[in-house]
Formats: structure tokens, sequence, C-alpha cells
């Protein structure tokens, strides 16, 4: 059972990872133009504007 | 006729000075957000953040496709923006200032709303896996040690989780219960946070059981129904916002001489106001010069544009869609008429979230007799002399036990189900409580224009010869008039040449066939000086000193009359609101069989003839399309619109119908019905369940194994007689 102590913590940590991904994507107003978002993959962007 | 003198003056007048609105960022640089329009794809996107990226000045462009609004910030001079707003313009895509940015309280409440989701969703996850190890093995195996070391894990996750996640029910709990009332969320609050002490008691005292993974549960699943709800709710806050921005665009007003550009909040009493073609009026007042037509169908809902001369008064909102003329304005914008109609909707909208949802009522029955019986339970094991922790124990099974799992899901499953199903057939729920209030109708209010009929006028086939015709459809191409495109739709055959076609605002089409002159337009414009115009909506064309006259109808839909039958049969009052003529709207409620019926009532008037009858105490279905219809569709109980109504119209309605006909309504409220059945099902099952598992904890019968099992077979049973709505019968 002793595996429990680190793997544990592993575990969670992994969630917390996901967990602070999200909160950034959110503060990031990544949420706010979903449209948008779908059709700018397409762009070609010009190699100059990054 | 007297059309301003000077021809290109159109083009002047549109020059909207667009920097009137940029907010300054820091010493010289600006930011600016525009709606924009007619933005459908991406390469849309690329061209206009393209074309603004290429100056140097400007710092930032960014089109956002869903709210269809355009940021750019810029260094420079202020009125640099107003040359970048031209550079879209000229693009092909229309700007429209925003005025300052009204931040949505209902964005952030659905930001905090997707946090809290996050941190229930993160916490439940490990909880699970850690409850997994927890429930399959026994204590002897995993060894008391290990068992209070998974415990303390769950408590370290789960209390801070439950403390951030439960914020949305707490504070609603709070509130309501300063208020002295209670709603959903108190046993809700008081079930998580009981749940999560009492595991929280039994991992310091080396118990046996904790419940964190049950309150973390209910906290997702309940969080997840709250944000599709708040989601549904922001929508209709954005279409009084929508109404709002056409009052913070700028108008062009009139002084010594000189065209100044002014923002329309600060237009005042007795300014000269320019109004060009294409332009909406930014204010109530009188014609003071000039002769144009004028799109009323915000205030009357009717698609054929007005006739206005010098002295006429107009109002704020509509759209003058002939020739420019002047205006003296007779009120400060925000005292117009539309800023009446979206203080209106405003108010009405307050007022419908003061409706009691069944949930609610169901709590405000259900808390109090839960938590007597808890303090039964407690006072009863004290009185025969057992230790009062154990009382206590037991009183807490008692409430976890009546945890409002099932009561929770009752209604939110069976609204979801409902709404699935009729969004297939192709009618749009916007809010969860939609098909309660739908049920509970009993008056049923419809507008004509759009709703009972297409909304389109139509060529009657009388007295006229298809050489005629075909005359009238070959001046008619030279016009975007109503009427005018309803005879090219007419008449499907060759078109004759015209020569020297010109259009008369207001009045008609004139041009030469074979030398001859031909005119297509109003009655006395076309030289019948006989008789006034009359109520028909009608066209004439004077050719060879002939006159004739064509005539057109708006036509009914084609269900419209079995529509209205079908909620008389049911004794349900059904009334026509209309602000077209008298005669208009008796001859259309005779012919669908509405003894009930009101003309020439403006928006105001609808709503407040709602508003009377509500406090009557009756609950009305009121379906209408047209922006006049708005603040009645808010105020109404329950509205519905079709999905042919202009943006404003659908956000406001809480149900959506797409097609050319009204059975949509019809099967709405049939799904309603069912719905409500189903609801009370499910709280029968809910009340059932408590009666068997009350008197079972308060003597304490129930181990934590049975509770879960009895919860959540409950909760289960309750899902599973939601489905029973997917079957097809009498859907």
């Amino acid at each position: 059972m002793d595996v429990l102590i680190y793997l544990i913590p592993i575990a969670l940590l992994l969630s917390v990872i996901g967990l602070i991904s999200f909160f950034w994507t959110l503060n990031n107003d990544q949420y706010d133009d979903l449209k948008g978002s779908a059709n700018r993959i397409l762009f070609d962007e010009d190699k100059s504007s990054k | 006729m007297e059309i301003l003198e000077n021809s290109n003056i159109d083009d002047q007048y549109r020059e909207d000075k667009f920097s009137v609105f940029a907010a300054q960022d820091a010493d010289d640089s600006y930011s600016l957000t525009l709606s924009i329009e007619n933005i459908h794809c991406a390469s849309c996107v690329q061209r206009v953040e393209k074309a603004l990226k290429e100056h140097k000045e400007v710092l930032s462009a960014r089109v956002n496709m869903t709210t269809e609004r355009l940021t750019y910030s810029w260094k420079g001079t202020k009125s640099f923006g107003d040359f970048l707003a031209n550079i879209v313009i000229n693009l092909g895509y229309d700007l429209k200032p925003f005025g300052e940015s009204i931040k949505g309280d209902s964005k952030d409440q659905e930001k905090l709303l997707l946090r809290c989701l996050a941190v229930a969703g993160f916490a439940m996850g490990n909880l699970m896996m850690i409850s997994i190890g927890l429930w399959s093995e026994k204590v002897e195996f995993m060894g008391a040690a290990t068992q209070d070391f998974l415990h303390w894990i769950s408590a370290i996750i789960a209390l801070p989780a439950i403390i951030y996640s439960g914020r949305p029910f707490f504070h609603s709990a709070i509130k309501v219960l300063n208020k002295r009332h209670t709603n959903m969320d108190v046993p809700i609050s008081l079930a998580i946070i009981l749940a999560s002490t009492m595991s929280l008691f039994e991992t310091i005292n080396h118990g046996e059981y904790i419940y964190f993974d049950s309150a973390v549960m209910l906290l997702f699943f309940l969080l997840i129904g709250r944000y599709l709800d708040n989601r549904a709710k922001g929508k209709a806050k954005e279409s009084a916002k929508a109404l709002l921005a056409k009052l913070q665009g700028t108008a062009t007003v009139l002084k010594d001489n000189k065209r100044h550009i002014v923002p329309i909040r600060d237009i005042r009493e007795g300014m000269t106001i320019l109004v060009a073609s294409g332009e909406s009026i930014p204010v109530d007042g009188k014609v003071s010069k000039g002769t144009s037509e004028v799109d009323m169908s915000l205030i009357t809902g009717e698609t054929i544009p007005k006739l206005v001369n010098k002295g006429d008064s107009i109002f704020a909102g509509t759209i003058n869609i002939a020739s420019a003329f002047q205006l003296i304005a007779s009120k400060a914008s925000e005292e117009s008429l539309l800023g009446d109609i979206i203080t209106l909707m405003e108010k009405s909208e307050r007022s419908k979230s003061r409706y009691v949802r069944i949930a609610d009522k169901a709590a405000s029955l259900y808390t109090p007799i839960v938590h007597i019986m808890g303090l039964l339970t407690f006072l009863g094991w004290l009185s025969f002399g057992i230790s009062w922790q154990l009382a206590l124990l037991n009183a807490v099974t008692v409430l976890i036990i009546t945890c409002p799992c099932a009561l929770g899901l009752a209604v939110p499953v069976a609204q979801v189900l409902a709404g699935s199903k009729l969004f297939k057939s192709g009618i749009l729920l916007k809010s969860g409580d939609a098909l309660e209030k739908l049920a509970a109708i009993d008056t049923v209010i419809l507008d004509k224009t759009g709703t009972l009929t297409l909304g389109k006028p139509e060529l009657i086939e009388k007295d006229y010869k298809e050489s005629q015709l075909q005359i009238a459809a070959s001046l008619a191409v030279n016009s975007k008039h109503p009427l005018s495109q309803a005879i090219s739709m007419a008449y499907s055959g060759e078109l004759l040449d015209i020569k020297d076609a010109k259009e008369f605002p207001g009045l008609g089409v004139q041009g030469l066939i074979d030398g001859r002159e031909a005119k297509l337009g109003r009655r006395q414009w076309c030289g019948n000086e006989k008789g006034q115009e009359s109520d028909e909506i009608e066209l004439w064309l004077s050719i060879n000193n002939e006159k004739i006259c064509f005539k057109f109808i708006d036509i009914l839909r084609k269900d419209a009359k079995n529509t209205v039958n079908y909620f008389q049969n049911f004794g349900y009052k059904v009334i026509l609101l209309s602000g077209d003529s008298k005669k208009i709207v008796s001859d259309i409620a005779n012919k669908v069989g509405i003894s009930d019926y009101y003309a020439e009532t403006s928006p105001i008037d609808k709503c407040e003839y709602i508003e009377t009858l509500k406090d009557k105490g009756a609950k009305i279905l009121m379906v209408g399309d047209g922006l006049n219809d708005a603040p009645s569709l808010s105020s109404a109980s329950i509205s519905m619109s079709p999905s042919s109504a202009i943006d404003i119209t659908q956000n406001t309605a809480d149900i959506v119908f797409q097609g050319e006909k009204l059975k949509p309504i019809i099967k709405a409220f049939v799904i309603a019905n069912k719905t409500k059945i189903i609801i009370k099902e499910n709280f029968m099952i809910a009340i059932f369940y408590n009666i068997i598992a009350i008197p079972l904890a308060m003597f304490g019968y129930v181990t934590p194994l049975i509770a879960a099992i009895a919860m959540s077979s409950s909760s289960l049973v309750v899902v599973f007689n939601s489905f029973r709505l997917n079957s097809n019968r009498g859907g």
C-alpha cells in the first residue's frame, strides 16, 4: 500500500494541472468567440505577422 | 414635392463619427468596439483584420464572430479611428457604434459558474478514484491506517472544493433566508454542508464511512443545470442591449446651418436633425422639411412603409427608406418611444424573475418538514437517554437521506428531455421553466402581421389583365418597396423595356414604355383624385389615361384558424392585438374566428393591456414577431415567436419555432402539459421515497450502504420516469 503515498499525489498533481490550464483558458477569454476560433484555424497566417 | 437640394447629401450624412465613442487607453492610444454586420465566414474575419493591421498605427484588431463585434485599438489621434472604420465600411461591412462597452453581469456569472463547475469536476474525479478503493475493500484488508489516510485525502480535496464550488448555492440560500423565504438552494446547501461536516467528523474520529463523494457529485450535477440555465437567460438580456444600441449611435444635427455629428443620447428637444435615406430615426420628432417613406415596423409591426410629410410625427427606431428629410426633435432621446419600450422591457423582465418555479414551491414545503423531522429525531433519541453524539448522528442521517437529489432532479431532467424533443421538431426553448409556464396558460394573445399572417403582401387576382400586370412588373423592378416586390413576385413572364425609370419616394415609380408615360404608385399620384386612400393595401397603375388598381392582401398562415380553434376548444381566451387599422384587423379576426380583437394598438398599449389582464390573474401566452411586440412578449407569462422574427424579438421570446405553420405552438403546448404530468410523477416518487426512508432513518435503521443505494435508486427512478417523455404517444 506504500505505493499510494506517491501515486495519489501524482494523480492529484496531474488533475491540478488540468484544472489550472482550464482556468487559464477561461481567463484568456478563449470561450468568448467559439465561432470565430473555429474559422480562424483555416487562415494561412502571413509569416510576417505572428 | 420638395426634395432637399443637395443630391449627394446622403453620402455626406452617412459619414458617422465613430471616434466619438473611442476610449483612451494610454497616452496616445485609443480603442473602440463597434458592432459589425455581414460577418459570415473565416475570410470575412481575415479581410477585416488584415485591412486594419496593414496600417502601422493599428495596435490590435479583432473580430468576434459570435457577438459580431469588432474591437480595434490604434496609436495617434482620436479621429484616426474614423479613417479605420471607413476602411472596413468600404470593404462592405456595416459598422454601428456600440456606445460604451456594456459589461454583462450574465457573462461574469457564467464564468463564475464555469470555474465552480471545473473545480467540482476536478474534485469529483479524484474522489471517485479514492472512493472505489474505499468501498471495494473492507477495513480488515486495507488496514485502519490506510483507510484514515484515504479519508484525510478525500477531506483535503473535498472541503476546499465544496467551499469554492458551493458558493452559487450558498449565496442564493443566504439571500432568500434573509428575506424569510426558502428556495431549492436552502435544502441543497444544507445537505451539502451537513454531509461534509459529518464526514469531517467521521474522518477525525476514525469513523468508517464518509460522504464527501456524494456531496461533491451532487454539487457537480446541480452546477451543470445552473450553468445551462444561466446561459439561456444571458441571451434574453442581450436583446434589451441590442435595442439600447439603437440609441447609442450618432445623429447629424443642423445648427446655424452647419452639420454636427452628435451622439444620439445628447440630442435635446428642439434640435434639427438630418435623416439620410436608409438611416434609422434617432429620436421622436416632427418632420420639418422633406417627404419620405418610413418603415414603421418597429412601432406598428406593419411591413408597408408609411408616407410622411412636413408636420407628421415619427418615432425613434423607425427607418427612413426613401429620401433624406429634416426633423425637429420633440423629446430627448431617452424619453423617446424607443426609450420607453426598452424601459418597459427591462421592467417586465425583472418582474418575470419573480415567478416561483415548481421546484422552489416544492422546496418551500419540503424544507421545513424535513428540518422538523431532523429536530424530532435528535430530541427523540436524546429523551431516551442516548448520548447526544449518537442522537446527532441519527438526526444528520435523516437530513442526508432526504437529500434533495431526487427532488432536485425531478424538474430539470424532465425539462431537458422535453427541450431536446422539441428541438428536434424545430422548436427552441430558451429557458428551462418555459414549459412549466406554458402548461399553466389560460389566455392566448396573438399578433397579426407575421404571426397569424405571413407578413408579406401578396397580389390578389382581380380586375387586371395580364398585359397590365406585365407593365406594372416592369416598372416595379425599379423599386425596393415591398408592394413593388410583391408585384414582381406575382409576374414571372418577360419584362418590358422601360426608359427613364425613376422612383419618387413615397409616391411611386414612373417610366416610359414605347414612348408612353406609365406610373405605378399611390392612388392620387396616378391621377385618381376621387376618393380617399382606402384602408386596403393597393397600388395604382396609370397608362394611357387608364387607371388600374392592384390589390394586395397579407395572407394568413395555413393553419392559423386551426390553431385558434384548438385553443378555443380548450376553453382558453384567444385575443388578437395589432397595430394595424381596424378594418384589416377585423377582417382577419373574423376569418380565423377571434371575437376579441384590438386594432391600432401601440407597443405600449399592447404591453399595458397584457399587464391589466395579468393583474386580473390571467396566465398569458403571447405570440408575436415584430419589434413592436417585444415589450409584450417579455411582459406575458410565456412568449413565443416564429424564427422569421427579427433577432431582438427572438431573443425576448421564451420559445422560438421554425416553419411556415403555427402548428409548433400546439406541439409545444402538448409537450408542456406532458412534461408537467411527468414532473408531478417525479415529485410523487421523491415523496414516496422519503415517506419510507425518513422513518427508517429516524429510528436508526439506515446504514450508510442502504442510504447510498436508496438515494441513488430514487434518483435513477426519477430519471427513467422522465425518459417516458420520449415515447411517441401523443408527442
